[in-house]
């Protein structure tokens, strides 16, 4: 059996949930079993996760699991696998996964490969691939153990709603309590975190200063994309930390990048290569960042970025 | 307050990335190394802070062979008081936590820090795994932290924002960019470096249960379409047409 934990965010089930019930279905496909889902705390819709492969939702109503301890979701999480006999458990590479994961396969003893971004083969060992050394290369990793965790990248697969909704069904685990206090979650709301967001703006040190974002606001906003930043930017202050891209930020593989005013450091473009397309205005053609690009445009940001967010609304109003 | 700082050694930042033998094993030459940013400017620097405003003792531990003793003399020049190397390869994330997790046990830490990944294998994963099998609370990418007594208060970055939360010693916790401000040794940090003691234990049996068994390169790009910056209608009609990503 595959089992997905399929995280939520106050509740409601995200697309990087849904990747990874899809990529569980597709698992279970290859090895010949069966993929449930795993859902923990007070959710609605349990049983939409059906519609991504899941043949059965199990629910850990519990509501201290509200809200996240690594602790605790890896006792739970790994209460349910035994109790549940699955043999390759998944979930996102997100911030909650990342912090589960490493748990979970000490926990189980379980080999463990992280931010996988392939479907896996199954030829004697099952093997999956991931991005290694800040997306520079790709790394094939087999695991050896009889029971698997792995998390799925954030879109690396397109979620797959092709299915009808499952039954859920209460699972009573032992829930241990928690020893750390969660005292406030802040989130930025009606914003696609960068880490699954399919198409994003991104502005370097070649904006002057932070009082020239509006432009990058804009063509952001028409697209419906979400901003970033290289990391000079960063540190100094002129966008949030969380905007960051890059070896020593967050690793993005959106749809389509747009960098304006960006250099294209090796460390930048570390974290972004893995975009499907990317887009650099830059003044120089002599800008590294030409050589990594689908789409390139020699000239100013300032008179570039507002002219291409001129297009697009063009586009929207025409499509 | 004892605190144990993991660090690890990974390729320098500009390194070219490059495979032998048929893609199955990352090629060295001329390959220069560096002690992971992540475990020196936020992880290892804070743990300094902390042990200079309350006392205690920072200790590094790195898994890796004997030319990872000169990362680690960095670590000790910075300002660590003593290191600890454990003798072994370290193949996959399982085992290195299980060396760790077997040395902290043993010495009794209050806080145990690392970097929030390595910027090779990028797994974000050895962390975690020491906070299990030391059964102890797990906070990951941390930007921010204040200690008062034994309980730290904690920001956490999390997608699109930040959480905070309260956590008693012991604990396991994960660097992230903010956490403390990169800090560059200097000379006399160097001298005294080569004084401070650097312990080489041997490690415990423990198998590997994932292994790298090829590598590739992204595929290579083609050349770059050059618009008129005239003209962006044409480069809308590019990515919805050609590109169709809008
Ligand atoms: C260990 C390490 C880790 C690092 N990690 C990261 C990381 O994660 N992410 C990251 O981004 N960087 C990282 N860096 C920094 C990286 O090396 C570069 O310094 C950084 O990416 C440069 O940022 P930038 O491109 O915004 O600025 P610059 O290199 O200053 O480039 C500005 C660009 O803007 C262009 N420009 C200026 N004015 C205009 C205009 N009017 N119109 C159009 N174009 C204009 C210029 O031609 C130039 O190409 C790291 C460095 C180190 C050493
Ligand atoms: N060989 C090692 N020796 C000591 N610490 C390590 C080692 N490998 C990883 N770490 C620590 O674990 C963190 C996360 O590494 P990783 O799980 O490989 O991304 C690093 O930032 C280090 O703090």
């Amino acid at each position: 059996m595959v089992l997905v934990f399929a995280e939520n965010i106050k509740g409601q089930f995200k697309k990087n949930a849904f990747e990874a019930v899809t990529y569980g279905a597709k698992a279970a496909e290859i090895m010949g079993t069966e993929c449930v889902a795993l859902v923990l705390g007070t959710v609605e819709n349990a049983a939409g996760l059906g519609t991504y492969g899941a043949s059965k939702v199990y629910h850990v109503a519990d509501s201290s699991l509200d809200s996240f301890d690594a602790q605790v979701y890896t006792a739970v999480i790994a209460a349910a696998t035994e109790k549940l006999g699955a043999k390759l458990v998944i979930m996102s590479h997100s911030s909650t996964g990342k912090s589960i994961i490493g748990r979970l396969a000490a926990r189980l003893d379980a080999g463990s490969v992280p931010g996988v971004n392939t479907i896996p083969t199954v030829d004697g060992d099952l093997k999956v691939k991931k991005t290694v050394f800040s997306g520079k290369a790709i790394a094939e990793m087999a695991i050896k153990s009889d029971l698997k965790v792995l998390s799925v990248m954030g879109n690396s697969l397109q979620p797959d709603a092709s299915g009808s909704e499952a039954p859920v069904e209460a699972l009573s685990v032992d829930v241990p309590a928690s020893r750390i206090k969660v005292k406030e979650v802040k989130r930025m709301e009606g914003i696609v975190p960068l880490p699954e967001a399919e198409l994003v703006v991104s502005a370097g040190r070649g904006m002057k200063g932070p009082e020239n974002w509006g432009i990058i606001e804009e063509l952001a906003k028409v697209l419906g994309a979400t901003t970033a930043c290289s990391r000079p930017v960063a540190d100094a202050d002129w966008r949030p930390h969380h905007e960051h891209v890059g070896q020593t930020g967050v690793a993005i593989r959106p749809n389509l990048y747009i960098a304006a005013g960006i250099s294209g450091a090796i460390q930048h473009l570390a974290g972004v290569n893995n975009s499907k397309t990317i887009v650099v205005i830059n003044k120089d053609p002599e800008a590294p960042f030409f050589k990594a690009a689908d789409y390139g445009v020699v000239g100013d940001l300032f008179e570039v970025v507002p002219r291409l967010t001129e297009a697009i609304k063009k586009h929207k109003a025409g499509a | 307050m004892k605190l144990l700082v993991c660090v690890t050694k990974t390729p320098e930042t500009t390194a070219k990335i490059a495979f032998t033998a048929n893609g199955t094993a990352f090629d060295t030459n001329g390959v220069q190394y560096i002690m992971n940013p992540y475990d020196e400017w936020y992880a290892l620097v804070r743990a300094l802070e902390l042990k200079e405003a309350q006392g205690g003792s920072v200790c590094l531990i790195n898994v890796g062979s004997p030319s990872n003793d000169t990362v680690i003399r960095k670590g000790l020049a910075i300002g660590a008081d003593e290191a600890v190397r454990i003798n072994a390869e370290p193949k996959s994330s399982l085992y290195v936590a299980k060396q760790i997790a077997n040395y902290a046990k043993s010495e009794g830490f209050d806080i145990v820090f690392a970097g929030k990944e390595s910027i090779d294998y990028n797994g974000s994963e050895v962390s975690a795994m020491i906070a299990e099998l030391l059964d102890v609370p797990f906070i990951s990418y941390a930007s921010h932290m204040e200690l008062e007594g034994n309980v730290a208060t904690v920001s956490r970055d999390i997608e699109g924002g930040t959480e905070v939360v309260e956590v008693a010693t012991p604990f396991v916790i994960s660097a992230a960019k903010g956490l403390a401000e990169q800090r560059i040794p200097n000379m006399r940090g160097i001298m005294m470096a080569k004084r401070k003691p650097l312990k080489v234990v041997e490690p415990i049996a423990a198998d590997d249960l994932t292994e790298a068994v090829g590598y590739e390169l992204p595929p290579a790009k083609s050349a770059v379409k050059l618009i008129d910056p005239e003209n962006m209608d044409e480069l809308v009609r590019l990515l919805s047409e050609e590109a169709k990503v809008i």
